[in-house]
């Protein structure tokens, strides 16, 4: 006689198993953040003496250009020395008129520079991990030599103190947008604020700048 | 006649696949998640260009809120605590030992040290409310009393590694930036990082 085996089902049922993993998902979905907020290296000049004085000659005041930015998102700046009535107004946007336009003109070259250095780096993109790192790498030095050469202009960052800390990030937003690589931020002097009001009420016009004189 | 045959169908469907996307999608998520830290204040940090990533060990950020008040938090434990010692021999201030360490529970701080024992008598669950509450008025940060300056000295004493990070709200009055940025220039802290959430911008070809 032959023994009869009989064949067992071996099936499992899965269904808590998945109704866990769920549970478990939901969880890690609510209590994580994927989005890892990025953040800008900035350098401020020291305070003491003796550094300041190099500071001051890296930034000369006659070849600047100083943005001063105020409350309700309002932005101005002015070229070199500053002076009764040289005060023009800019704005955030990257249209005409717009700090980007402005400091984009002024930048040419480097910019050029960075953009055939970055196409370059584009095309030669490889899928090893360690020469890549250093392709990185090397890019990112050549950027900042270009951003700290001759010819790149110096912006002098200043802000009232109604002006918002956003005002500041979108200033320094478009300095890195612009590939300018030396800028410094400094506080606002009277005079500045004079120019301010005095913008207000007269506009830009060198000649009744002259006037008053 | 014959009778209807009704044929009784298995209802029972194989979970076996759903369970391995489930797995699947648990690993990711466990693998690329960083959990939220909790915050007793809200910020929304301004958009920016910039890609670089927030270093993630050693950091002391400072939060500032809209309204302008400092708040503080450590990453690891172990500073918050050498810190408040240091803190607490500057200021002659007398903390036992299980105060200090419900201090160092908390996830972020922000208020003038006199009012920390007092702080640390209420509840523990009502402390962080109590923070966030209008009538605190965060870390003193200006000429005539300036707290928070002593706070970034000793942590820095205490972890001489420890990186800065500012994490501000869009709409705060840059008045409170430029004295968080002239304290640090102060004690020569003059690196460190802006935190911001990233706002492509289309590229500057033309």
């Amino acid at each position: 006689m032959k023994t009869k085996q009989k064949k067992k089902v071996v099936r499992v049922d899965f269904t808590p198993m998945v109704d866990m993993m769920m549970l478990l998902i939901t969880f890690f979905m609510l209590c994580t953040s994927l989005i890892k907020p990025k953040s800008m290296e900035i350098n401020m000049p020291s305070n003491k003496d003796d550094i300041k004085e190099e500071q001051q000659n890296k930034v000369k005041a006659s070849e600047a250009i100083t943005i001063i930015f105020d409350k309700d998102n309002k932005v101005y700046y002015y070229e070199g020395i500053p002076e009764m009535g040289s005060l023009k107004e800019a704005n955030y946007s990257d249209k005409q008129g717009g700090l980007r336009d402005l400091l984009l003109k002024r930048n040419m070259v480097a910019i050029q520079k960075v953009k055939a250095l970055r196409q370059k780096y584009n095309q030669t993109i490889s899928s090893d991990a360690f020469a890549e790192k250093k392709a990185k790498k090397k890019l990112d030095d050549e950027i900042e030599k270009i951003r700290g050469e001759k010819g790149v202009p110096n912006v002098i960052i200043k802000g009232t103190d109604e002006g918002s800390y956003e005002n500041l990030i979108a200033c320094l937003n478009e300095m890195q947008i612009c590939d300018i690589g030396k800028y410094v931020i400094v506080a606002i002097e009277d005079f500045d604020k004079e120019m301010i009001e005095y913008y207000k009420t007269n506009g830009t016009n060198p000649a009744a700048g002259a006037a008053t004189e | 006649m014959g009778r209807f045959n009704i044929k009784k169908h298995d209802t029972f469907i194989d979970m076996t696949p759903m369970s391995d996307v489930m797995v699947l999608l648990l690993t990711f998520f466990m693998l690329t998640s960083t959990f939220i830290k909790p915050e007793p204040i809200k910020v929304n940090t301004p958009g920016s260009v910039s890609e670089i990533k927030v270093p993630d060990k050693n950091v002391l950020t400072i939060l500032i809120e809209k309204t302008g008040r400092i708040f503080m938090s450590f990453d690891k434990k172990g500073d918050a605590l050498t810190t408040l010692d240091g803190i607490c021999e500057k200021y002659s201030l007398s903390l036992s030992r299980q105060e200090k360490s419900e201090f160092g529970q908390l996830p972020a701080f922000g208020l003038p040290i006199q009012n920390i024992p007092a702080l640390l008598k209420l509840p523990e669950d009502s402390r962080e409310a109590a923070m966030s509450n209008e009538s605190n008025k965060g870390i003193p940060c200006d000429s005539l009393d300036n707290q928070f300056k002593d706070w970034v000295l000793c942590a820095k004493e205490v972890n001489p590694d420890l990186r800065i990070s500012i994490k501000a709200d869009a709409t705060t009055p840059y008045k409170v930036i430029k004295q968080v940025m002239t304290s640090l220039q102060d004690i020569k802290e003059n690196r460190y990082n802006l935190i911001t959430t990233l706002k492509k911008v289309e590229s500057v070809d033309e």
